[in-house]
């Protein structure tokens, strides 16, 4: 199904909103691009092509998003480091009146305090994004990685 | 410009006979690191190389590591589990691109030399030559016999499921090599179930090896570092421990049941306890016994050099050491279940994965404290660190208050290391 000019417009500011606050660093909004019983999850390509179910990060509700951004915030002793995000356009799979089905390509780049920035995350987004009241919200959103090597550590949302 | 430099030590100067001090060299030196490949990796000792549940079938494969040295690890049509180097024969070609998969016999893609399952080489094309005008052109000498180039073959011992390999077929029986008293534990994890594979998680760590095995090897940081475990009641001052070493001191035990009495703020002592913080959503710490644990709900193992077995609640995992480089290896986690586990047990270990591997929330900054501390080492390697928690000597303890298991370690790489 085709969707219109509107419905394109408000995913690909979804899309912008959410890189933009999860590189902004205020990780109290990240769980308000979700519903309640959403799923997060950053997985290893290689797991996902293989059906392993494990993943790096796996959260099944908004309540877990919240408590990964207090252990962000509180209790994860973590080198400091900006993030950038940059997001391809999305591309739509699926669209009905209540959900639209996309993908879209990111990468994410890591620069530490007095440090090259350098290639830190690079895969694809796969997502079931829902019109709700308060707009779209992402019901799912997986983040499916590439990058084989994990580069110490990952701690704030990708 | 051969006389001794004070700040950049050749050698590690240890303070004493001990171990309770160890300088920073030791994580920094090529030729120290050069000689623990070769006396920890590729003699005398058994390295993990994964699990038999990762290659069910007649012909597959999985790529690991050995050390620096790629290995494979396969089965064959008698359903016995060969490890092969992966280096052909013939110009030395790592010939196996592909992290797993299904063979029926090994190819090398330079030549298509090709070996068998057990690595035993079966084909050289031209091997005879060709034939032209009624002569024979080329073709490997007279003398050359296949049976002289097979892949290196690496000795194998299976347990409970667990692969280990070793280049050195002249090593220890691995029973022997565990010692009774980690055996044990090793039993209890794996005490003879199916293992159904859950998925991987894999890190590089900017540090030396040997910090991860110390990191498992410590007792005092869980409380401390990991403020998580601590906000949130899962660590806790009385909770019952005793740290097991083989008799060798190279491997170990960490075990701890949990606190039950009285309220975790009394017995936590440790300013992050936040006794107001909830989860939002609980089912992080949705522990459920099992039978085969016996009294203990956390166990560690680490095996020396190359392996730690994980415990902790219903997560179970092990976690592979690759070094590369004295400053850097690859931490690949490889987490697990068990055949009869009910489909909520199997969502509650990869629930409660959440906590570990390299976005876990007590299994990160494992990490990130590995990376720094070898910053410091790179920049000042005539320093040394302190393991002098709960005093010099290496002994096994019924508490966590004790850096012993570190020592241990220690004194272990010291006979080694330091024999001619």
């Amino acid at each position: 199904m085709r969707i219109d000019f509107e419905d394109y417009f408000a995913l690909t500011q979804l899309y912008a909103d959410y890189a933009a606050i999860v590189d902004s660093g205020k990780y109290d909004l990240w769980p308000d691009f979700f519903t309640d019983d959403c799923i997060y999850r950053l997985q290893p390509r290689e797991n996902y092509e293989r059906g392993f179910p494990l993943a790096t990060l796996s959260f099944t509700s908004k309540g877990m998003l919240k408590d990964r951004v207090y252990g962000i915030q509180e209790t994860l002793f973590h080198d400091p480091y900006y993030q950038r995000h940059i997001v391809g356009s999305p591309v739509v799979r699926k669209a009905d009146a209540e959900r639209l089905e996309c993908e879209a390509n990111y990468a994410v780049f890591r620069t530490k305090l007095s440090d090259a920035s350098t290639v830190f995350n690079v895969g694809r987004y796969i997502d079931t994004i829902v019109r709700t009241p308060a707009g779209l919200k992402f019901a799912s959103r997986q983040c499916i990685y590439d990058s084989e090597m994990i580069p110490n550590s990952i701690i704030y949302p990708i | 410009m051969n006389q001794t430099s004070s700040i950049f030590p050749r050698s590690p100067q240890w303070e004493s006979d001990g171990t309770h001090r160890i300088p920073f060299v030791a994580y920094t030196n090529e030729e120290l690191y050069q000689r623990e490949l070769e006396r920890f990796f590729y003699k005398s000792h058994w390295c993990y190389v994964g699990l038999e549940a990762e290659i069910p079938n007649t012909g597959d494969f999985k790529r690991t590591a050995i050390g620096e040295r790629s290995v494979i690890m396969v089965r064959d049509a008698q359903g016995a589990i060969n490890v092969v180097e992966n280096i052909c024969a013939h110009r030395g070609m790592r010939f196996c691109r592909e992290r797993h998969g299904n063979r029926k016999e090994f190819v090398c893609p330079y030549h298509q030399w090709s070996y068998t399952l057990k690595g035993d080489l079966q084909g050289v094309p031209f091997r005879r030559g060709v034939k032209q005008d009624g002569q024979v052109y080329g073709g490997m000498p007279a003398d050359f016999k296949t049976s002289d180039h097979g892949l290196t073959k690496l000795k194998v011992a299976t347990r409970g499921g667990v692969v280990f390999a070793s280049f050195d077929h002249e090593v220890e029986p691995l029973e022997d090599y565990l010692g009774p008293t980690v055996l044990k534990y090793f039993d209890r994890l794996f005490n003879g179930r199916r293992l159904t594979i859950l998925g991987y998680n894999r890190q590089r760590i900017p540090g030396n090896w040997k910090l991860m095995q110390e990191n498992i090897k410590d007792p005092y940081h869980p409380g401390l570092l990991h403020t998580w475990f601590v906000t949130f009641g899962l660590w806790r001052a009385d909770n019952k421990s005793q740290l097991k070493m083989d008799a060798k001191h190279r491997h170990a035990a960490m075990i701890s049941t949990r606190g039950q009495g009285g309220k975790a703020a009394q017995v936590t002592d440790v300013s992050s306890f936040k006794e107001s913080m909830k989860l939002h959503d609980p089912s992080f710490l949705d522990v459920v016994p099992e039978a085969w644990w016996g009294k203990p709900s956390v166990v560690m193992t680490t095996i020396f050099p190359s392996v730690i077995f994980q415990q902790q609640v219903n997560s179970v995992s092990t976690r592979h050491i690759q070094p590369s480089g004295h400053g850097a290896f690859d931490f690949v986690w490889t987490h697990f279940g068990f055949d009869d586990d009910s489909e909520e047990m199997t969502l509650r270990r990869l629930r409660q994965a959440n906590l570990f591997g390299p976005a876990g929330f007590v299994s990160a900054d494992d990490g990130e404290v590995i990376e720094f501390s070898q910053q410091a080492f790179e920049s000042k390697p005539f320093h040394r660190a302190l393991a002098e928690l709960g005093g010099h000597e290496v002994e096994d303890t019924k508490h966590m208050v004790t850096e012993t298991l570190i020592r241990g370690m220690y004194r272990y790489w010291r006979e080694v290391m330091e024999a001619t």
